[in-house]
């Protein structure tokens, strides 16, 4: 952890934002059940008779989370994330989604390749010899447990079918 | 005496050299997955889950999954402790409290010590929790043979006040999470009336959220974030293991035999009633201080300060399959997993269990006995190897976590839009971790949301909406009633606090 790092924000907030999305979400629950009745019919409580309640319940406990991130005191407010730490989260969170984007076009194999040797030589700084040997090897591997010993069909991609593995 | 009866068939159905094998496997792979960081029982168990698909059909299947899955739990349970003595990381939740002197005992050149005595009293708290279960679980499933709906839905109500109460995260952050799980659970097809609830005309979202992608994202991707922030770099001590270390270590242990029994008690107690391992090995830590005689050299190096939580940890995890068992209720995430195993392969979990399933029940039973037997001879002969992997750089492994996460939210359903959820629940897990929002209720509520639901609707629609059904005979009106008091325990326990300042 670098030191005297400038927080990217505080604790406050990020219960401000976590608790209000909490909030959103039971009024969300709520909405959806009310439409489809959450009283009693002849035949029984209605379908939306238990998540209503449920709804419910979240948007209390938000509101309490909510009203107590609001009052506590600005001045100890501490760090939730420093900017260093962020950056970092961020530049795996970031090639991630990318990685699982493109799984769907080039299949599972070729996007792990790809993925583990950007981060092995972004982050790591391997030679171009050991990034491949391992980002290729660890592909195959997981080919043969999965497509060969297990039988369990992962996505596959263009290189697959050219090589005419599907 | 049925039960010994009952355990020796067990053994001859556990004992095919397929099951042992499976056993070795599942071992090795717990081990391996307890010591990866972002790779723990509960997500561990979740990605390996759908191999188990194609294992379960065949005749007697569904034994030799289970036995391969609860290794791989008792695995992870060895496992944590490896990186919390020798790398001060608890690979694990419940390991936390193996740091406070295992990381010392190493630091003082003494790791061959602590991991003997850790792997050897994560032993014997899993064999006392085994025994537990041996004779514990078929006077229980009897009992709960005749549990209505309005019994069921308080058990679950039981189980679910108790995280509110004993959970050491703000009250309303556990109600608020918890209820998220059920909000998720609802999500798909209403169980009773078929009615679509919360789909929002999204294909997606038909069948509802599966909880193993939860828990792939939540433990799996959150926990690799957490880990990053710490930085990249791992720095480990250690560790010569040798027959000479492990029986000098064995001669010391009996010593603490006091410590033992105590951290076992409060283990199985943990496990059972859902607190889970990881409050089991702080509270046996800090109990163990209070009593022993050397309790103000706790946290310098004391095997007896290893010995405490490791006994609890391993003892709490192997109870938690208790209730999961005999009652369908988990006690742990991890237990959570088994119990959609169980689910996915057509068993139904819960006291019938052990009248129709008497095989796959006992034959698990007996796995636990010698599956923590095969656990401690890997742990003990193979430490070095499995210290090895974390020396692996993180730019190496994480990517691959990463990838072995997709894989296994893929294989769930086949689809993309899960490994997408994955990320998203992700990035949730790592936000609640940072705040104190426990994970553990979440993920509980979306396995038991659809069962706690449908027992809540039949006990309403046999009492015709009379909530005074879940008071209506001894049994359920004390269930519901310890539900209650638990659920408000923090209110309850902050007026004691008063009234003792008020009259001091």
């Amino acid at each position: 952890m670098q030191q005297g790092d400038k927080p990217a924000f505080g604790v406050r907030a990020a219960e401000i934002v976590v608790a209000a999305g909490f909030l959103a979400l039971g009024a969300l629950v709520m909405f959806d059940s009310a439409r489809l009745g959450f009283g009693w019919k002849e035949d029984g409580p209605q379908a939306g008779y238990f998540p209503f309640y449920i709804g419910a319940i979240i948007c209390g406990s938000a509101l309490v989370n909510l009203v107590a991130a609001l009052v506590a005191a600005k001045g100890k407010d501490r760090t939730f994330v420093e900017a260093g730490q962020l950056k970092l989260v961020l530049s795996v969170l970031v090639p991630t989604a990318v990685y699982v984007g493109l799984i769907g076009w080039i299949g599972i194999y070729v996007a792990s390749a790809l993925f583990v040797a950007l981060f092995m030589r972004w982050l790591g700084k391997y030679t171009w010899w050991k990034v491949a040997a391992v980002s290729v090897s660890n592909s195959v591997v997981f080919f043969l447990i999965f497509e060969v010993w297990f039988r369990i069909p992962l996505p596959k991609g263009p290189l697959e079918a050219l090589l005419g593995l599907n | 005496m049925d039960e010994i009866q009952s355990l020796l068939q067990g053994f001859a159905i556990a004992l095919t050299l397929k099951n042992v094998m499976l056993m070795f496997t599942g071992i090795i792979l717990g081990v391996i997955i307890g010591v990866l960081p972002g790779l723990g029982g509960a997500n561990g168990v979740a990605i390996l889950l759908p191999l188990t698909f194609s294992m379960a059909q065949a005749p007697g299947g569904t034994t030799s999954a289970i036995i391969l899955l609860s290794c791989i739990y008792w695995g992870a349970l060895f496992g944590g402790a490896i990186t919390s003595i020798l790398f001060n990381i608890p690979g694990e939740p419940w390991s936390v409290a193996t740091t406070f002197d295992g990381y010392p005992l190493a630091q003082q050149g003494r790791a061959g010590a602590a991991l003997t005595a850790s792997f050897t009293s994560s032993f014997v708290g899993a064999l006392v929790a085994v025994i537990v279960i041996t004779f514990l679980s078929p006077i229980v499933a009897s009992f709960a043979l005749e549990f209505g709906p309005p019994e069921f839905f308080s058990v679950y109500l039981l189980t679910f006040c108790a995280f509110v109460g004993m959970s050491k995260e703000p009250p309303f952050k556990t109600l608020a999470t918890m209820m998220l799980g059920f909000a998720l659970a609802a999500v798909g097809t209403d169980p009773v009336t078929g009615t679509l609830r919360l789909t929002f005309g999204s294909t997606h979202l038909l069948t509802g959220f599966d909880f193993l992608i939860a828990v792939i994202g939540l433990f799996g991707i959150g926990e690799i974030l957490l880990t990053l922030e710490e930085g990249l770099a791992f720095k480990g001590a250690q560790a010569k293991m040798n027959m000479k270390v492990v029986l000098e270590t064995w001669k010391e242990l009996p010593k603490y035999w006091l410590t033992s029994i105590r951290s076992s008690v409060v283990g199985c107690f943990m496990g059972i009633v859902p607190g889970g391992a990881t409050p089991a090995s702080f509270m046996s830590y800090g109990v163990a201080r209070r009593f022993s005689k050397d309790g103000d050299k706790f946290g310098t190096g004391m095997v007896e300060g290893v010995v405490a939580p490791e006994t609890a940890a391993h003892a709490a995890g192997t109870a938690a399959l208790l209730p999961m068992l005999t009652l369908g209720v988990p006690g742990s995430p991890t237990a959570a997993v088994l119990l959609g195993g169980l689910l996915i392969w057509g068993l139904q979990p819960g006291p019938l269990l052990f009248v129709e399933q008497k095989d796959f029940v006992w034959g698990l039973i007996a796995s636990m006995y010698l599956g923590n037997i095969v656990g401690l001879i890997v742990v003990l002969t193979c430490v070095p190897l499995f210290a090895a992997i974390l020396r692996v750089p993180f730019s190496v492994i994480a990517p691959i976590i990463m990838v072995i996460c997709a894989i296994g939210a893929y294989t769930v359903h086949n689809s993309m839009f899960d490994v997408w959820m994955m990320l998203v629940f992700g990035v949730l897990g790592y936000a609640f971790k940072k705040l104190q929002y426990p994970l553990a209720p979440l993920v509980l509520a979306i396995v038991l949301g659809d069962r706690a639901e449908s027992s809540f609707r039949q006990a309403m629609l046999v009492s015709q909406g009379d909530m005074t059904v879940f008071f209506s005979n001894a049994l359920v009106g004390s269930l519901t009633g310890l539900a209650l008091f638990l659920l408000f325990w923090p209110v309850i326990a902050l007026l004691i606090a008063r009234l003792g300042r008020a009259s001091a």
